[in-house]
């Protein structure tokens, strides 16, 4: 704890150096009007996060396309001018860290950067390399969190990810599922292990970790990261030919991402949600969820209830 | 992979069909005027199968043998790869039919034509030189990003299908790569909503018809 506890005085002078810069370098005069930027403790730290992070899979996996890693760039700089700092990925996700790196070589590494990656190898034994070569791809010193991909051979880089915490290499340990998968197995390894943070598939539609891993989370004080908030986008796209209810402005939602957004990050384990975009207005868009007042229970419930009518 | 039927092609799909179809305009504007040469093989293979010589059976091979090896380093290996990990593994397929083709259709000159060809095989060699590069503008794609035979893996693997059928003898040992292919690509570009992405199955299809055909 003593680590936890250094880590978390350097980085929380990282986040206001790095709130300060934002604020310098990218005033918004939008963000009085929205209200504060929402952020929630990371449970074992403290540490304060916004609730909507920036997921890389399939929208960042553009090889060596100059035009489109331009773009991813520029996605990026949005995401940050907004205020926002976890970026998530996976070696598994192609180009995507290589392109993640273009994009912070770019934009200097912003210091409000909350770098994000998984280890998914089935070796236990070459984890190690594997996680250096995406360090190199990202360019970064260090990832603030790692986290074992779908599980894959989870006993032996657990071993690995925490060796690498109690040596200051790395802040948080978490591991990942999506879909629903291996939900009993992943409760366990919570109950066994101490980590940081889980990653699972949240959304209106799927709330199956509703029943047992975000309770379990809150009980055993682990951030929880959302990963396909709109179903691969198939979610906006089917709600879209629907109007959004006009209560939706109550809780400042002008469109149906940010009614789908905030309707995850207004649960009291999650920690923050990762959407993916290659759309720098859609980033914006997404980012304007972690602003103004979340929906409370009687609301979430008549969200659910809206869209599963639809 | 535990609970694997849990999985779904999508789940697999690690880029979008922008990107996707990119890549494919990218590579064709880098290699351009590669494609022209492409062209004259084929139509040199057309040639080679109706007015069958001595020599043609080797010289259909070598000239496949160059179009697979090209799309397993020019497009597979330094392109595809870039966004699909998994395109290594089929370049390396690609290659082995390469070898494949070089060792029975060169070196042992088992691939022979009578002349003619039989009109299966034919019809789904003229499909791939001549239609199927066609589909992609049709289908409201630019004409920057169509697939040309010896170029793009479709349109060589559908070729080889009909040399394959096109042949006096059935090559068995030359059939699995591409119809494994054609499996791969039509999943790929199913779970992409591509509106031709029947092409590649349906060539599989009529392969596997085809030779039930004549062995029943």
């Amino acid at each position: 704890m003593q680590d936890a506890r250094t880590l978390n005085r350097r980085s929380l002078m990282h986040l206001l150096a790095a709130t300060a810069a934002v604020g310098i370098l990218y005033p918004s005069p939008a963000t009085a009007q929205r209200g504060p930027l929402v952020t929630r403790p990371i449970p074992s730290s403290g540490e304060m996060l916004p609730v909507v992070g920036l997921g890389s899979w399939i929208t960042f996996n553009v090889g060596d396309d100059e035009e489109a890693r331009d773009a991813c760039a520029a996605v990026m700089q949005a995401f940050f001018q907004a205020g926002g700092r976890m970026i998530d990925s996976s070696p598994m996700y192609g180009s995507a860290q290589e392109v993640i790196g273009y994009g912070l070589g770019k934009l200097g590494t912003p210091p409000a950067l909350f770098a994000t990656d998984k280890v998914w190898i089935s070796s236990g034994a070459r984890g190690p390399e594997q996680i250096e070569e995406s360090r190199r791809l990202w360019g970064v010193p260090r990832f603030d969190l790692l986290q074992v991909h779908n599980l894959l051979s989870w006993q032996e880089h657990l071993k690995t990810l925490f060796a690498m915490k109690a040596d200051g290499r790395l802040r948080y340990v978490g591991i990942t599922t999506s879909e629903g998968r291996r939900h009993r197995e992943f409760a366990q390894i919570m109950r066994g292990q101490p980590l940081d943070f889980v990653q699972v598939t949240y959304n209106i539609l799927d709330r199956e970790v509703e029943d047992r891993i975000l309770p379990l989370a809150r009980d055993r004080g682990m951030g929880v990261i959302v990963n396909r908030p709109f179903r691969q986008g198939a979610l906006t796209r089917r709600m879209e030919r629907h109007p959004l209810p006009p209560w939706a402005a109550e809780i400042q939602c002008s469109t149906w991402a940010q009614f789908l957004l905030k309707f995850i990050v207004s649960h009291p384990a999650v920690t923050c949600a990762i959407p993916a975009t290659t759309n720098i207005n859609h980033v914006r868009e997404n980012m304007d969820a972690a602003h103004g007042p979340l929906p409370d229970e009687a609301m979430r419930r008549r969200m659910v209830a809206y869209v599963e009518d639809l | 992979m535990s609970e694997w039927w849990t999985y779904t092609p999508s789940d697999f799909l690690l880029f979008s069909p922008r990107t996707y179809y990119r890549l494919i305009e990218l590579y064709n504007a880098a290699i351009w005027p590669g494609q022209l040469v492409a062209l004259v093989a084929g139509l040199a293979i057309l040639v080679l199968v109706r007015r069958a010589g001595p020599s043609s059976g080797r010289i259909v091979a070598a000239i496949l043998a160059a179009g697979w090896l090209w799309v397993a380093w020019g497009y597979l290996f330094t392109r595809y790869a870039t966004i699909n990990w998994a395109a290594s593994y089929v370049a390396a397929a690609f290659a082995i039919e390469t070898l494949l083709l070089a060792v029975a259709g060169v070196i042992a000159g088992k691939l022979t034509f009578h002349g003619g060809g039989r009109w299966v095989g034919l019809g789904l060699f003229l499909f791939a030189l001549f239609i199927q590069p066609l589909i992609g503008p049709l289908s409201g794609r630019a004409w920057s990003r169509a697939e040309l035979f010896g170029v793009m893996p479709d349109p060589t693997v559908v070729a080889t299908l009909g040399v394959l059928l096109a042949a006096d003898r059935v090559r068995w040992e030359l059939l699995a790569v591409p119809l494994l292919w054609c499996l791969f690509s039509g999943a790929t570009l199913w779970t992409m909503e591509a509106p031709d992405a029947w092409v590649m199955p349906l060539a599989a299809g009529l392969t596997v018809a085809e030779l039930a055909r004549r062995r029943f």
